[in-house]
């Protein structure tokens, strides 16, 4: 293992049920770099980016073996949860604000980690906000509902929550699939901003983002990495014939 | 295969049949709720009229402590008051223990247990109610028998907790629906924070199906004021006095119209259904609550 790697995944299989959804995934993840999870549709990339925090457990009837770790740690071993998804915040493919004031969002995860003075949580606010490039449009409607923020904004409000919490690795799955051009662009800046600070995996749909924004790229087909490289090795000079296809458009 | 048009005369006939069938069973409904409100309003005002001779003062009903026909004494205020009491206890206690009895089917509970806890509940509510009342007077009064200060176990507590029972059905499945409604993506959202599960029902679930659950408390305080049967048994039904303590008797509204309408006549018996319309005010501003919360929930 070298030390610059944040995840270290090796011989992960995972099945729904009886269904093999990972096969013996290989796989490490730089950090402060942004790595990107590409490939076409249920081919386990948002599996294996579930598997990074754990929120695969919600589903019922996953079984999961092989070694996912996070700075040498087994996050399967017998760790705590809620502290493995403090540091692996997560922003989800469509936004989620919660039915709340932007305020409120942004504080829900300090406060639920325990921090009540009112002091600290206006300097998190503030702060997430600001890094997230969102503090301009929202700071005169910070009590006011999230859910009256564009798609955009609310998906920057999700990435400031996630930041609140100051976590080492922020996961994205397919962040900018319900947004529209320009608001895509906001976050593909966010992101190139982001990744001084944290450890980004992005899985995406859209190759043209992963090769504007990655550092790594990984490629996944049914279940299986196919090849994982710097970006530019993966678009411009693929070892595999698969990669090569489905990066030039013939097939997904 | 006849494709005359006398044939479609014959289908289009059946679609106006149907339209009217369907129009006419839309009515039944709408002119029960009118026919029932005139009638009960009707014969009620009647003792308040200034031209009814052998009428009664509306004060003297609405502030009166005694319900004594023999010596013309028809005062309900003691039994609003009971009826308010037993149906804010109820509410007191079934609310919490039936939100939470929610939360545990639809979020916490394995498959296996919430498959156990769910039919019961819905079994709990098609319990008929006089079985409840039975239920009460053979165990709740007996036991509260033993500890009660006064001869009899018919009390305040035994009403409130028959309708405790009553109400849980109608807040646990009110309640379960509108969590379930929460979208998936709050509960991710959260957890994915760092929140602990309980920390996600009580922060971001509960505030999500509020008003579902609001709606739920407020269809139980309408079952609740409005229960007689089970109620009658276990409340003790005294002729007077506001209720000062648990263990004090009381008598709802409901109750007293059940008790006295098979026999009473004149004034009394008007006086019973003016009872009848105090319930029904109560009712129309528990619908008129449940109405403007569905409406918001639209909003």
């Amino acid at each position: 293992m070298v030390d610059n790697n944040k995840f270290y995944i090796k011989d992960l299989n995972l099945y729904y049920d009886t269904l093999r959804a990972l096969k013996d995934v290989n796989l490490q993840i730089k950090s402060n770099k942004v790595t990107a999870f590409i490939g076409p549709s249920g081919c386990g990339k948002s599996t294996l980016i579930r598997c990074l925090n754990r929120m695969n457990d919600l589903i019922e009837g996953v079984k999961i073996n092989g070694l996912v770790a996070i700075d040498n740690t087994d996050i399967y071993g017998d760790i705590d949860v809620i502290t493995l998804r403090t540091k692996v915040g997560m922003v989800f493919q469509k936004p989620n604000p919660f039915p709340m004031s932007c305020y409120d969002n942004i504080a829900y995860g300090p406060r639920c980690q325990g921090v009540k003075s009112k002091t600290d949580i206006d300097a998190i606010v503030e702060k997430s906000l600001k890094q997230a490039a969102l503090w301009d449009e929202v700071k005169d409607r910070l009590n006011k509902s999230a859910l009256g923020l564009s798609g955009g904004q609310q998906q920057r409000l999700c990435i400031a929550r996630a930041i609140a919490m100051e976590p080492e690795v922020i996961l994205m799955d397919e962040p900018t699939s319900a947004l529209d051009p320009i608001a895509t662009a906001k976050i593909e800046e966010l992101i190139e901003n982001l990744k001084k600070s944290y450890t980004i995996v992005i899985v995406t749909h859209s190759m043209q983002q992963a090769a504007r924004i990655s550092d790594n790229t990984a490629f996944f087909l049914s279940g299986e990495i196919i090849e994982s490289d710097t970006t530019s090795n993966i678009f411009t000079n693929p070892i595999n014939k698969k990669t090569e296809d489905y990066i030039t458009g013939r097939f997904g | 295969m006849n494709l005359t048009k006398n044939n479609r005369t014959d289908k289009n006939r059946k679609e106006t049949f149907f339209k009217y069938l369907f129009l006419f069973c839309a009515f039944v409904a709408v002119i029960s709720v009118f026919a029932i409100t005139f009638f009960v309003f009707a014969r009620g005002l009647k003792p308040f009229m200034p031209w009814n001779d052998s009428g009664y003062s509306l004060i003297d009903f609405l502030s009166g402590v005694e319900w004594r026909p023999g010596s013309d004494k028809f005062g309900i205020l003691y039994m609003i008051i009971g009826s308010l009491l037993a149906t804010i206890g109820a509410i007191t206690i079934g609310v919490p223990i039936g939100l939470f009895t929610a939360v545990f089917i639809a979020e916490l509970a394995p498959k296996k247990i919430a498959n156990i806890v769910r039919p019961a509940v819905e079994l709990l509510a098609g319990i008929p109610s006089i079985l409840y009342g039975v239920f009460g007077l053979g165990m709740i009064v007996k036991i509260l028998t033993k500890y009660s200060p006064n001869a009899q176990g018919q009390s305040l507590l035994a009403t409130i907790l028959v309708l405790t029972i009553m109400i849980l059905p109608t807040v646990i499945t009110m309640s379960e629906t509108a969590i379930r409604a929460v979208p998936s993506c709050y509960r991710d959202g959260s957890l994915a924070l760092g929140a602990s599960k309980i920390q996600t029902v009580f922060k971001v679930i509960i505030p999500a199906a509020k008003s579902g659950i609001f709606a739920g408390v407020v269809l139980g305080i309408g079952r609740a004021i409005g229960e007689t049967m089970a109620v009658m048994l276990v409340s003790g039904n005294p002729i007077a006095g506001i209720p000062t303590s648990l263990w004090d008797r009381v008598r709802p509204l409901t109750t007293n119209i059940a008790l006295e309408m098979g026999y009473a006549s004149g004034t009394h018996q008007d006086l019973l259904f003016s009872t009848g319309v105090v319930l029904f005010i109560f009712i129309m501003i528990i619908n008129l609550a449940l109405n403007k919360l569905v409406h918001n929930k639209i909003k």
